[in-house]
């Protein structure tokens, strides 16, 4: 466009002002920029043809959704709102709305559940279909014109809005899903702004499911999605819906508690307050709450969580979207933990007197006392050891100390001497936990995922129940929710297999993907070494180990276990614990603090007063997952961090720094001084755990092994988690889990 | 003062035509435990039972075996007097490999399955549109008044109960009501409509029953046969002729 051009724009407008008869009207003149306004003459030609169609402007699909198309051909085409969608064949018409970046309410549906279709809130007019369709349950057809904007799609929605809040309280202030119910917001949107109701609302018994999830059925809308969940991904059939008409209800007809281990994920589907949070009842608003991203550390899988806190509190844990890790469920451990944080906190360093009682003190003189006593004692009778919730930073900042120290004692706990540190393929699953969709053979050893890690089990569960994947298991009896065999109690089943006299063999060898989920309790055998070789030998058998598809897995116990194998804190001496004189934990209460000589000096550096702390002679505050920045290595070998959601208690600083501060106190300093110089520290050991959310594969899929002589035992496999609900200092604290294994643990 | 006045009276009205609570069934929708109704009652299938159990598991795909919930629930409650307690739900669920909330999601759909104990004879009145037009509370209420109970409640004999049921279909004989005998288990079963009832009739069928006798089922008005008119047919008396354009021989 030329200058002169541009000048002879400016001035037909203002030329044009100049010749308005009214000044007066044109400064009341709505100011407005239209093609046709800036070229009166260009638009008045233009106006004799039909107009140009409207150009649409690009959508994006709801909730960033995603196309798939597994299969080119089977692309078909719809308008929604007369916007033309590809779509993949056999996709309903709400997830053709959805693509098309329309969001249609509704209810029952739930995209990880079955579609019942009973809510009706999804409907809207298909062009040449008599009466509205129901979006979710209905498959999208080639051409198909939805129109989800219509007078019909609304008077639709308004009339089963109408429907729906006929029986449903009005009793929002004093409910608990008030600011995030899905009635609420879908009543304010879609919903009519009065009803014609004027009868008695039902009302409905409320029904007991347990200690965490607190019901007031009156409030249900019947949208059936707890029972689909409970049928689906639970893997508990307690829950039905009962009676019928206006009568209808859900319950578990006889008096039952919902035995499962991710019951708590109910309190998220349900659309209404029907289903909340016993816990948090009555606590706080949710738009009181800041949401802090953040993942979870109770066990290995290291589920994705949102921490939301209220001022220094934590007030409740939810899930957050990841589809590699945990979907959007979270196990009820994860979720209900969070009161554990507010009980139990160790907030002043504290030093043990010779009353035997622990006496407060500052937090130069705890070290001093610690630097002291480090100095005094012979290097090789230091040991360290990481607890099952340590952070990579503050573990690798322990095993440069106590490196510098003079020593080599330095582990986490829940790993044993020498364990296969060298190659990650070793200890982490190779399959990632998304990959288990793909297996169609499992065999279990010595794991029960169901209490290890629950978002694994629920994976496999899915796998089970979509593919019929057949399910080995070695180990003692216990529960699972899916169909398994049980092979055998020790590892002489193991060999068995290795060596084909076992018909499960068979089955292995003749699957495409077979997988081996090696629990993490098998690490703590003193015949792991023969375990793993017998795995190994299956592996190799069973063709587990391929170019594109790794089979071999390890399930680990802890969120500080992968982190510290990559780092090396194994321990390198059978008796390093026996003959220590000065011991380090750094939040151990699971390690046998009776192998601790009497005369050795225990430093305990932890946010719970737990089991570590009645050995300790020096406490030292640390901070908990909620309060710290620190990285976390799943037990996939995803690397993900804490954010920290709530300041730390009392005196209490972050881990690393504490061990940072000590070694300055000591004269050993460390050459870090900022969380991203310990993470360049840590570079140059394990560079993998630098980058974050990612997921580093092993390198080495599968590498000859020095042969191992020695025989496996015949000690049966044991039981790695006793209690789901207790499992680390945190769990032990709360309330809520101490509830819950009175309650819900099978006797 | 007026509006309050006949809101008042509009209230009262409303309140004398609502019903408590709408009575599906004779139970409520979930499980309270009592000494004759709690799980750990045993409860099997009769020897006899067992090879109907077979019989009809045989009529759907193996694959399939939870359709023949219905017809095991029916045959279970004929077995046990009428009623289903929550053992004998629980051991449909085993016969037919499904978790027990699938059986009970069933039987409180279903206003046919008695979830309470109910009388050796339960007594069903319909209680649809046009049963209600000819009368079928007064039937009603002349069978709790004879036999001192209220609706669902069983008499102190363990002989009668009177329920209520929507329409079986018999509209043009009303108004009726069914008789459900369990007095004699699952083999000599019988549900029969009595028809055309009125409340000194219905009383007297109670009594036949209580007697022991079999009241003949069907239409209690002794000048109709079946759903025919009182007195005889007044209309279609003769053969049909046959229509002017088809009558070939006339053109």
């Amino acid at each position: 466009m030329g200058l002169g051009m541009l000048a002879s724009k400016t001035m037909r407008p203002a030329s044009r002002i100049l010749q308005y008869p009214n000044s007066r009207n044109f400064l009341l003149r709505t100011i407005v920029t239209k093609p046709e306004l800036q070229k009166p003459e260009g638009a008045a030609a233009q106006a004799q043809p039909e107009p140009p169609p409207v150009d649409l402007p690009p959508r994006t699909p709801v909730a960033g959704a995603r196309v798939h198309f597994p299969n080119p051909e089977d692309a078909l085409e719809v308008f929604v709102d007369g916007y033309p969608v590809k779509i993949p064949k056999g996709m309903t018409v709400l997830q053709a709305c959805e693509i098309a970046g329309v969001d249609i309410p509704r209810f029952c549906y739930h995209s990880r559940l079955s579609i019942a279709g009973n809510c009706r809130m999804c409907l809207v007019e298909v062009e040449k279909s008599p009466k509205p369709v129901a979006s979710c349950a209905m498959p999208a057809l080639p051409g198909m014109k939805i129109k989800t904007n219509t007078p019909v799609a609304k008077k639709a929605r308004e009339g089963v809005m109408e429907f729906l809040l006929m029986n449903h309280p009005l009793d929002c202030p004093i409910c608990d899903q008030g600011g995030e119910c899905d009635l609420q917001d879908q009543s304010m949107a879609f919903g009519s702004d009065r009803g014609r109701f004027t009868d008695v609302k039902r009302s409905v018994v409320d029904k007991n499911l347990g200690p965490l999830v607190k019901t007031v059925m009156t409030r249900c809308i019947q949208c059936t999605r707890c029972v689909r969940f409970a049928t689906e991904v639970a893997g508990v059939q307690d829950l039905g819906m009962l009676g019928r008409g206006s009568g209808e209800e859900i319950g578990t007809y006889v008096e039952k508690l919902m035995t499962s281990e991710l019951s708590g994920n109910v309190i998220d589907i349900c659309p209404v307050g029907a289903l909340t949070s016993k816990p948090f009842a009555f606590k706080a608003r949710n738009w009181e709450l800041k949401g802090t991203e953040t993942i979870d550390v109770t066990d290995a899988v290291g589920s994705n969580i949102r921490i939301d806190s209220r001022g220094p509190e934590v007030m409740r844990i939810v899930p957050r979207l990841n589809e590699d890790i945990n979907e959007e469920w979270i196990s009820d451990k994860t979720r209900f933990c969070y009161d554990g944080l507010k009980r139990q906190r160790l907030n002043d360093p504290m030093i043990r007197g010779p009353d035997g009682r622990f006496k407060v003190v500052s937090w130069r003189d705890a070290l001093a006392v610690v630097a002291e006593i480090a100095h005094q004692t012979k290097p090789e009778e230091i040991v360290g050891i990481a607890g099952r919730l340590s952070d990579a930073e503050s573990m690798m900042a322990l095993k440069d100390l106590i490196n510098r120290m003079g020593s080599d004692n330095v582990w986490c706990e829940g790993i044993s001497i020498d364990t296969n540190a060298d190659l990650r393929s070793g200890y982490i699953m190779n399959t990632s936990i998304a990959g288990l969709e793909k297996a169609d053979v499992f065999l279990l050893v010595g794991t029960q995922p169901r209490v290890e890690a629950a978002m694994v089990n629920a994976r496999i569960r899915k796998t089970v129940k979509a593919t019929q994947a057949k399910v080995g298991y070695i180990g003692p009896v216990t529960d699972f929710n899916y169909d398994h065999k049980h092979l055998g109690i020790d590892p002489q089943t193991l060999v068995d297999i290795a060596e084909g006299r076992h018909p499960f063999s068979k089955t292995l060898s003749n699957a495409k993907n077979p997988c081996i989920i090696v629990g993490g309790g098998v690490l703590e055998r003193k015949d792991k070494d023969a375990v793993f070789a017998a795995v190994e030998a299956i592996a190799k058998n069973g063709n587990v180990v391929r170019p594109d598809w790794n089979g071999f897995n390890v399930l680990l116990l802890h969120a500080a276990q992968a982190a510290a194998l990559d780092l090396g804190l194994v321990p390198r001496s059978e008796k390093g614990l026996e003959s220590a004189k000065f011991v380090y934990l750094m939040g151990v209460d699971d390690v046998n603090l009776e192998k601790i000589p009497n005369d050795a000096f225990v430093v305990y550096q932890g946010h719970h007063g737990d089991k570590g702390v009645y050995r300790a002679n020096v406490i030292l505050p640390g901070a908990a997952f909620s309060e710290k920045e620190g990285t976390y290595e799943n037990t996939e070998g995803c690397v993900q961090q804490t954010l920290p959601a709530v300041p730390t208690v009392g005196d209490a600083r972050d881990d690393w720094k504490i061990i940072r501060a000590l070694s300055e106190v000591a004269g050993l300093q460390l050459p870090y001084d900022t969380i991203s110089a310990i993470r360049a520290r840590i570079k140059t050991v394990a560079p993998n755990l630098v980058h974050m959310d990612a997921r580093e594969s092993a390198n080495f899929a599968s590498v000859p092994k020095p042969d191992v002589t020695e025989k496996v035992s015949t000690a049966p496999f044991g039981i790695a988690v006793e209690n789901f609900y207790m499992t680390d200092s945190i769990t032990r604290a709360s309330k809520i889990m101490a509830q819950c294994s009175a309650l819900l643990l099978k006797k | 003062m007026l509006a309050r006045l006949a809101a008042k009276r509009f209230n009262e009205i409303r309140q004398a035509f609502r019903q408590s609570s709408r009575a599906f069934s004779t139970a409520l929708n979930y499980h309270i435990d009592f000494p004759d109704n709690n799980p750990d009652l045993p409860w099997e299938f009769s020897d006899a039972n067992k090879e109907k159990v077979k019989e009809i598991i045989s009529h759907y795909p193996s694959n399939y075996k939870q359709s023949a919930v219905i017809p095991l629930l029916d045959l279970a409650q004929q077995q046990h007097g009428g009623w289903l307690p929550v053992s004998a739900m629980n051991a449909v669920a085993k016969v037919i490999e499904v978790a027990p909330i699938r059986v009970y999601e069933v039987a409180t759909f279903y206003s046919m399955f008695n979830r309470t104990k109910v009388g050796k004879y339960h007594l069903l009145v319909c209680g649809t549109t046009p049963c209600m037009i000819r009368g079928s509370r007064e039937i009603e209420e002349a069978l709790l008044d004879h036999l001192g109970v209220k609706r669902n409640e069983v008499t102190k004999d363990g002989l009668f109960s009177v329920g209520e049921m929507e329409c079986m279909g018999c509209c043009v004989n009303a108004p009726m009501i069914t008789v459900a005998d369990y007095s004699n288990g699952s083999e000599a079963y019988t549900y029969n409509y009595y028809e055309d009832v009125t409340p000194t009739r219905v009383v007297e069928i109670v009594e036949q029953l209580r007697r022991g006798e079999k009241p003949p089922p069907g239409t209690q008005n002794p000048k109709r046969i079946k759903a025919g008119p009182e007195g005889g047919n007044t209309t279609l008396l003769g053969e049909p002729t046959p229509p002017p354009c088809r009558d070939l021989d006339a053109c």
